[in-house]
């Protein structure tokens, strides 16, 4: 047998192996993509509810004897008589006009748990922006309906929680057109609540925001400086070879470590309050540093060298080679860095458990030393909690933060695209 | 560059101002069962009055304990919720970090319940089928005072009125506290009916808390980790399995899972209230008294959390899953809160 015969018997051999081996690849891509749509429908099925809210429409009356105010028309109104309303009462008032034979004691309770507990609350911000209100007409409004109701009325789950009388109630209000469902605009605008009907992610949003700005304004300056004078300047000696050991490692290192880091540093020695978005923003950055580190080492070390030589060769300095040529070509690698580093961040709960952000905070952070918390630790703290509504909201808050990543990395994408472009 | 100086300034900017911050906001720690109550109560104290909404952490009773007794001022929390009461050392360990002054709240119960899913029988066990079913060491079955590990593989065999199902238990880790209260009340409260490891406790009182308070290890006590509601979601895909849960997710998903009758007990409103129900425990929060002038509203949210309207009989708690304590000793409670009594151990 000579060579030709010899690789002509194998040839069909070696094109079933190759076959075999795409065979596989495209296997490996569809299971992964299989998963993924599996996870994606599953979020999103259970995250539908959260979108929606029910609403209950209630006459509330607006005479001054109602509102339990002086019924003498010549005494003007002024604002502490306003936020003296018994709002609540109000409320419960207008229900009980709407339902007049639920007259035992037992049946009225059962009657006031069809509303959210807000109810009062929207009713006094609607007098007070607009006093004129007072003296007019019934008012008719779309009042949030209790969680249970809304459970029971949206998804048809029927727990002990909802009574036979209460399903009376929502009966009759539904041949009357009172009750529909709606938008639930407050998931996107209303902070923390244990009512899942007044949960919003708006607090978890901004305290994302303010974490990962600090953890962006020092990662990133922190990160390229120190991958650029590891890369171009420093010496190679025994010294930098550690360093370059030991920023391997962090970047392998568990997340909850750095919390504990954080928490010995930052507040216990540094004295910085607890929860607050700039002690997560300084723990995470020492999360991302390793990555930014090492992607832009990356970069860096791939501009070519003709590059710096002409540069060099042109009469530029060391440090004007590095900042006018070689970080400018490097800039799509770091930068992609940088964002893959961000997302990381951005999904972080472990670290912050340490730091006091996995906490209740209802009130919106403002700045980064508000108390807040973040978007996976809601999730966290959503899926912990026993009202069977939060399980949409925390399956809806997964598709914000999935949403999120998706932004960031498409970012990633566009700009080393620019980046790409410029060069 | 200009990064740099941005950098410097909000550190600047942060050290000045935590300098001169004091705190406005009450801080909360401790246990994730008093969690869902305490930040009810929070809410509702943000939304009724004109200070900040409380912020609270869900830490653990014992991480909380930690970070409460660590000592006095604004960087230590002001109040730790606690399921079960503190513990002698943790007291010491407060007074020798400056914290004297304390004063216990006795919030109300938790009732603990063993449930599996609707589509299943309900279960009739008493505490000592528990604890003959998930020990890891049991009596020996031939009646000689000698423990072996634990061989019950079916309900049937640890008591012949229950079904020939397969033991297979669904419950939280050793590190929360609904754990540490099952075992505690469950499994203790079992292993006391047996005569012979009662008579244990006085000879050799650690041989007895071993043998009392440990789960079996081979795979018919799962650990399902600390979120109950995964608990549920797999307690409907596998109708013969039971789960351990705090009665607030039993409540919420009655129409899923039914908890099971222990000694005759449903697990019920009632009977956990009036403490016929075996399986429940008094829930605790502790207050720093020293704080109670310095930092605004604490005392507001004192009496929030004690008024009728939160923990009362109509209260919004009880909505929660909160089971109240009775109301005379409601009225002993607010007195003693609203005086700050002082914690006394010896």
């Amino acid at each position: 047998m000579n060579n030709t015969e010899t690789v002509k018997a194998g040839l069909k051999k070696r094109y079933a192996r190759e076959k075999r081996f795409q065979f596989y690849g495209k296997a490996a891509v569809m299971s992964g993509f299989v998963f993924l749509i599996f996870l994606l429908f599953d979020i999103t099925t259970k995250a539908i509810p959260a979108f929606s809210i029910t609403e209950i429409l209630l006459e509330v009356p607006m005479d001054r004897s109602s509102l339990g105010l002086s019924t003498d028309t010549s005494v003007s109104i002024d604002d502490e008589a306003i936020a003296a309303i018994d709002y609540a009462g109000l409320v419960k008032k207008s229900l009980r006009s709407q339902f007049p034979e639920a007259t035992k004691r037992k049946d009225k309770k059962l009657l006031y748990r069809l509303m959210s507990g807000s109810a009062e609350y929207e009713l006094r911000q609607l007098i007070i922006d607009d006093p004129g209100l007072i003296d007019g007409e019934p008012l008719s409004i779309w009042f949030k309906a209790d969680d249970d109701v809304d459970t029971f009325y949206k998804l048809k789950r029927n727990t002990s929680r909802i009574k036979a009388q209460q399903v009376e109630f929502i009966a009759s209000l539904k041949t009357e057109s009172r009750i529909r469902t709606a938008l639930n605009w407050d998931f996107f605008t209303n902070g923390d609540s244990r009512e899942p009907e007044q949960a919003g992610i708006k607090g978890a949003l901004l305290g994302s925001f303010w974490t990962l700005l600090v953890t962006l304004m020092v990662s990133l300056p922190v990160g390229i400086a120190a991958a650029i004078y590891l890369e171009e300047f420093a010496p190679q000696n025994r010294l930098t070879d550690f360093i370059e050991i030991n920023i391997n490692n962090l970047a392998a290192v568990p997340s909850i470590v750095f919390g504990l880091l954080g928490l010995a540093v930052f507040i216990n020695f540094f004295g910085m309050p607890r929860s607050v978005p700039l002690v997560g923003g300084l723990v995470l950055s020492l999360i991302t540093l390793p990555t930014i580190i090492i992607s832009s080492r990356a970069a860096i070390k791939s501009v070519p060298p003709s590059l710096r030589e002409a540069a060099l060769g042109l009469g530029a300095s060391h440090m004007q080679m590095v900042f006018h040529h070689v970080l400018p070509q490097a800039m799509p690698g770091v930068l992609t860095g940088a964002i893959i580093g961000m997302a990381q961040a951005l999904g972080e709960t472990a670290p912050l458990l340490m730091i006091g952000m996995v906490a209740f905070i209802v009130d919106v952070p403002d700045g980064v030393l508000d108390s807040a918390t973040v978007l996976p630790v809601q999730i966290f703290l959503w899926a912990d909690s026993p009202e069977s509504a939060f399980t949409a909201l925390t399956a809806a808050t997964i598709l914000v933060l999935l949403a999120f990543l998706t932004v960031m990395n498409a970012l990633a994408i566009l700009l080393r695209n620019y980046f790409e472009r410029q060069r | 560059m200009k990064k740099l100086m941005l950098v410097t300034a909000l550190a600047a900017m942060t050290v000045s101002s935590v300098q001169a911050a004091g705190r406005d906001t009450i801080s909360v720690v401790g246990s994730s069962t008093v969690y869902p109550f305490a930040t009810v109560v929070a809410e509702s104290f943000g939304k009724k009055t004109h200070f900040n909404t409380p912020k609270i952490e869900s830490t653990g009773s014992g991480g909380g304990m930690k970070l409460f007794c660590s000592g006095l001022g604004v960087d230590s929390p002001d109040i730790t919720n606690s399921s079960r009461a503190m513990k002698k050392s943790e007291y010491d360990k407060c007074q020798k970090n400056g914290v004297t002054d304390i004063t216990e709240v006795h919030v109300g119960f938790d009732g603990i319940t063993i449930a599996n899913s609707k589509e299943s029988e309900q279960f009739k066990l008493t505490r000592k089928d528990l604890f003959l079913a998930l020990a890891l060491q049991v009596p020996n079955p031939d009646g000689s005072k000698t423990l072996v590990d634990n061989p019950y593989q079916k309900w049937n065999e640890v008591n012949a009125d229950l079904p020939a199902v397969r033991i297979e238990v669904l419950g939280p880790p050793p590190t929360s506290g609904t754990r540490d209260a099952f075992s505690e009340l469950a499994l203790e409260g079992g292993c006391k009916k047996i005569d012979w490891i009662k008579a244990m406790k006085k000879t050799d009182k650690v041989a007895y808390k071993t043998v009392c308070h440990s789960m079996r290890e081979d795979g018919r006590y799962i650990e399902a980790g600390e979120n109950d509601n995964l608990i549920v979601q797999k307690l409907v895909r596998n109708p013969n399995a039971l789960g351990i849960f705090g009665y607030s997710f039993l409540e919420q998903n009655d129409d899923k899972v039914q908890g099971s009758i222990i000694e005759g007990q449903q697990p019920e409103f009632e009977s956990i209230a009036d403490g016929s129900y075996p399986i429940s425990r008094p829930l605790f929060f502790y207050v720093k008294n020293a704080h109670t002038a310095s930092i605004p509203g604490i005392k507001e949210y004192l009496e929030e959390f004690t008024s009728e309207a939160a923990m009362g009989d109509n209260g919004y708690l009880l909505d929660k899953g909160l089971i109240p304590l009775s109301a005379e000793v409601r009225a002993e409670l607010r007195k003693n809160t609203s005086a700050g009594t002082r914690l006394v151990m010896n």
